[in-house]
């Protein structure tokens, strides 16, 4: 009998307690902007949960100085565990790192993006592995379809690969939006996991502003 | 002599029948760490249902490798005679090589004897070829057609066995689907009011099923004639795009260049028939 | 080492003689619940089956069960995880109620409680084996949201757990969603009913024996038990599976 329940124990048939629920994030740092935006289908295996679940949490509300947005893609509760207030973005970013590597052998399961302005009214995006390796880039695309759009920004916010470009161009605040909806857009055509809407976050020294629109539903 | 050897004894030096040994192999493998290629699956809704004067097949048309979209507008109703089509689920090679070996059969069948192709004849050469290969053929059918006997509907699983049900659905959409006809489906219903059960139930799948998605397809079948609705209905066209994405001349950076010259052949050269 | 490795060690979950001390796998199980958001508030339904594997054990167990005035928790899963949750909420309310300050937990809150404990429940590699569904009314607004045992949580005008996540949820997105705000009490009964025959029809743990609860801004009230009417004429035509 004993025995049996050993073979049983050593059977590695532990319950596993993540699930990925599916979703794309994606921001763009520009010159006195930032973009930040996310699908927000919630989704398990071949179902959806819901069609709307914001993976988008606004951190900061000070109009006057830092505009900074939180993207999350992964285990959808493992996101949800994070509150913030007003800080400078380099200091939430910070803190994010810290809180992620807090659980450095049972991790967050999440890839977070932040954006928003830093103290020089400059766009900035971080991003993160789950165990909160931070980096400060210029643009960054997570999640379900990070494998379509990374490249497609690559090419078109970051002129890579390209010969006879201006690749000191910046971007305007309108082809930076632009191109993140055609991002996502496009990847509802061939990711299965992203889908039914987009929440689109414009931070700029005005302020923060939010925009949703319909992706498809299939 | 443990009772493996005495199996092998009797069974391995025997020319007839089917090995699996390349498929244990290929298990094997796998847990040791091998990737294997990926096929391309068809995860899907396919429906069908008899009504009055016939049978309505429906399929939608998203094809996955994985999570990627492989074909968005891929078509899943197979021709199998003039008067029976055939959905399929699975794999997509394993019911596209399925449909087309059984139907060049009928074909044959039908030509010899000189009369219409039977659904059952069609549903007991699958359900044989299926179960031959274990369950590692995957293709999971939906078969409809009419014949002397009047309409046919059928489901074929992947290991070979069958049903005969006035109202099916297959694939990772199924539930999705069946949801729909559980609750309107009625016996003899018309054409109209069926092919719009049918649209339902596809759609149904395709909004509520990743795995299926894009664009509604519809057979119906009758004793008269068969109408093959390529595209019957169209519920998700792609949001057009913003920007546009044409590189200019000169983009590409040209690392190095070789120009060959080949010699041109005459005509005279290369037409010499005699 | 890894991550798994190290979590072996903290958590001392396998005993000397090699048996866990933590849940593998829910035992006696309530299948589907259902829920939607109508006119003037929340409607749920659940079947009245506990089974034990395949084996239909307990035929007559309520499933959707009253937290406070206005709040309904449906659950289905393991029915002792459920029903340690309810005596859990139940402490909760009680210790507010001492206050006697006249105010109750309100469904949010229940929600925000109970999906706090199901995430360090599966924190702990321990979890609740349950999926539940929380309804209710707070400050005039109807609530409808979903938790799990993974902690996992969304809200939607219409939910389903397990087997109705797959069966009832296209009937509901098709018939209810969209019209959510002015459906009728009476539709939205149809409804329900609809999807539970369905769901008897094809989930093999389910039953045909049911309830529903709703809460508007009157109060709870849940219906005693009752059957759904079936209809198996279509058996007469099938002659076999094959020709």
């Amino acid at each position: 009998m004993i025995a049996m329940t050993e073979a049983a124990a050593k059977q590695n048939n532990r319950w596993e307690p993540y699930v990925d629920n599916g979703g794309t994030s994606l921001a763009i740092a520009g010159e006195d902007f930032c973009i930040i935006a996310s699908d927000t289908r919630q989704s398990e295996g071949y179902s959806i949960n819901t069609r709307y679940d914001s993976k988008l949490h606004r951190d900061s509300f000070n109009f006057r100085t830092e505009k900074i947005s939180l993207a999350t893609t992964g285990y959808s509760a493992d996101a949800k565990n994070k509150h913030d207030k007003e800080m400078h973005s380099h200091s939430i970013a910070q803190m994010i790192s810290i809180i992620q590597y807090q659980k450095r052998f049972f991790p967050y399961y999440v890839f977070p993006i932040l954006g928003g302005l830093d103290q020089e009214g400059k766009g900035c995006v971080y991003s993160y592995d789950p165990v909160g390796n931070m980096e400060r880039v210029g643009f960054q695309v997570y999640g379900s379809a990070s494998g379509l759009i990374q490249p497609f920004l690559d090419s078109q916010v970051g002129f890579k690969n390209q010969q006879n470009v201006d690749k000191t161009r910046l971007l305007s605040k309108q082809e930076a939006y632009d191109i993140a909806i055609d991002s996502f857009t496009g990847a509802t055509e061939r990711d299965i996991y992203t889908g039914d809407f987009l929440e689109v976050y414009i931070i700029d020294k005005d302020g923060i502003k939010k925009e949703v629109r319909q992706l498809k539903f299939d | 002599m443990n009772q493996n050897s005495i199996l092998k004894d009797i069974i391995s030096d025997s020319n007839t029948g089917l090995k699996f040994d390349n498929a244990r192999r290929n298990q094997a493998l796998e847990a040791k760490g091998q990737i294997m290629p990926k096929a391309t699956k068809t995860g899907t809704t396919i429906v069908g249902l008899v009504y009055k004067d016939g049978v309505v097949l429906g399929a939608d048309t998203r094809a996955t490798a994985g999570s990627i979209v492989a074909d968005k507008n891929c078509a899943k109703i197979h021709y199998m005679a003039p008067n029976i089509y055939c959905c399929g689920a699975g794999t997509a090679a394993d019911t596209e090589y399925t449909t087309n070996m059984v139907s060049s059969q009928l074909t044959l069948h039908s030509m010899n004897n000189g009369r219409e192709s039977r659904v059952v004849t069609a549903m007991t050469l699958l359900k044989q070829y299926l179960f031959q290969y274990q369950g590692h053929v995957s293709a999971a059918l939906v078969l409809g057609g009419v014949d002397v006997h009047g309409p046919h509907l059928y489901t074929v699983y992947p290991h070979g066995s069958t049903d005969k049900l006035p109202f099916v659905t297959m694939g990772s959409g199924s539930l999705a689907a069946m949801a729909i006809f559980e609750s309107r489906y009625k016996p003899n219903m018309e054409r109209e009011e069926a092919i719009q059960l049918v649209n339902d139930a596809v759609e149904s799948g395709i909004f509520n099923d990743l795995g299926s998605g894009s664009n509604v397809d519809v057979c119906v079948i009758t004793k008269e004639k068969v109408d093959y609705l390529r595209n019957y209905n169209k519920p998700n066209q792609r949001i057009p795009k913003i920007g546009n994405y044409k590189f200019n001349r000169g983009t590409t950076a040209i690392i190095s260049e070789t120009v060959k010259t080949f010699n041109k052949s005459s005509e005279a050269d290369a037409m010499e028939v005699v | 080492m890894n991550s798994t490795e190290i979590l072996n060690l903290k958590n001392q979950d396998v005993t000397e003689n090699g048996t866990y001390k933590h849940t593998l796998q829910p035992i006696v199980t309530g299948t589907s619940v259902l829920g939607l958001k109508y006119k003037d508030g929340i409607m749920l339904a659940a079947d009245c089956i506990a089974s034990y594997g395949s084996l239909a054990r307990f035929r007559n167990v309520q499933r959707l069960h009253p937290v406070g005035k206005a709040t309904i928790l449906a659950g289905s899963g393991d029915m002792s995880d459920f029903q340690h949750v309810q005596n859990l909420l139940e402490g909760v309310m009680l210790q507010e109620h001492c206050f006697d300050d006249e105010q109750e937990i309100g469904t949010k809150s229940i929600y925000k409680i109970l999906s706090n404990v199901m995430y360090s429940r599966r924190t702990k590699v321990d979890p609740l084996w349950n999926k539940f569904i929380v309804a209710g009314i707070e400050n005039g607004e109807s609530f409808l949201g979903y938790v799990d045992l993974y902690g996992t949580t969304y809200q939607s005008p219409v939910i389903a757990t397990g087997f109705g996540s797959h069966i009832a949820i296209p009937i509901l997105r098709k018939y209810a969603e969209p019209r959510a705000s002015d459906l009728t009490e009476a539709e939205a009964s149809e409804i329900l009913d609809n999807c539970m025959r369905v769901l008897y029809y094809r989930d093999a743990r389910s039953f045909n024996k049911i309830q529903k609860a709703k809460v508007t801004s009157a109060g709870i009230e849940i219906t005693e038990p009752y059957s759904l009417s079936t209809n198996w004429d279509f058996a007469e035509s099938i002659r076999g599976y094959g020709a």
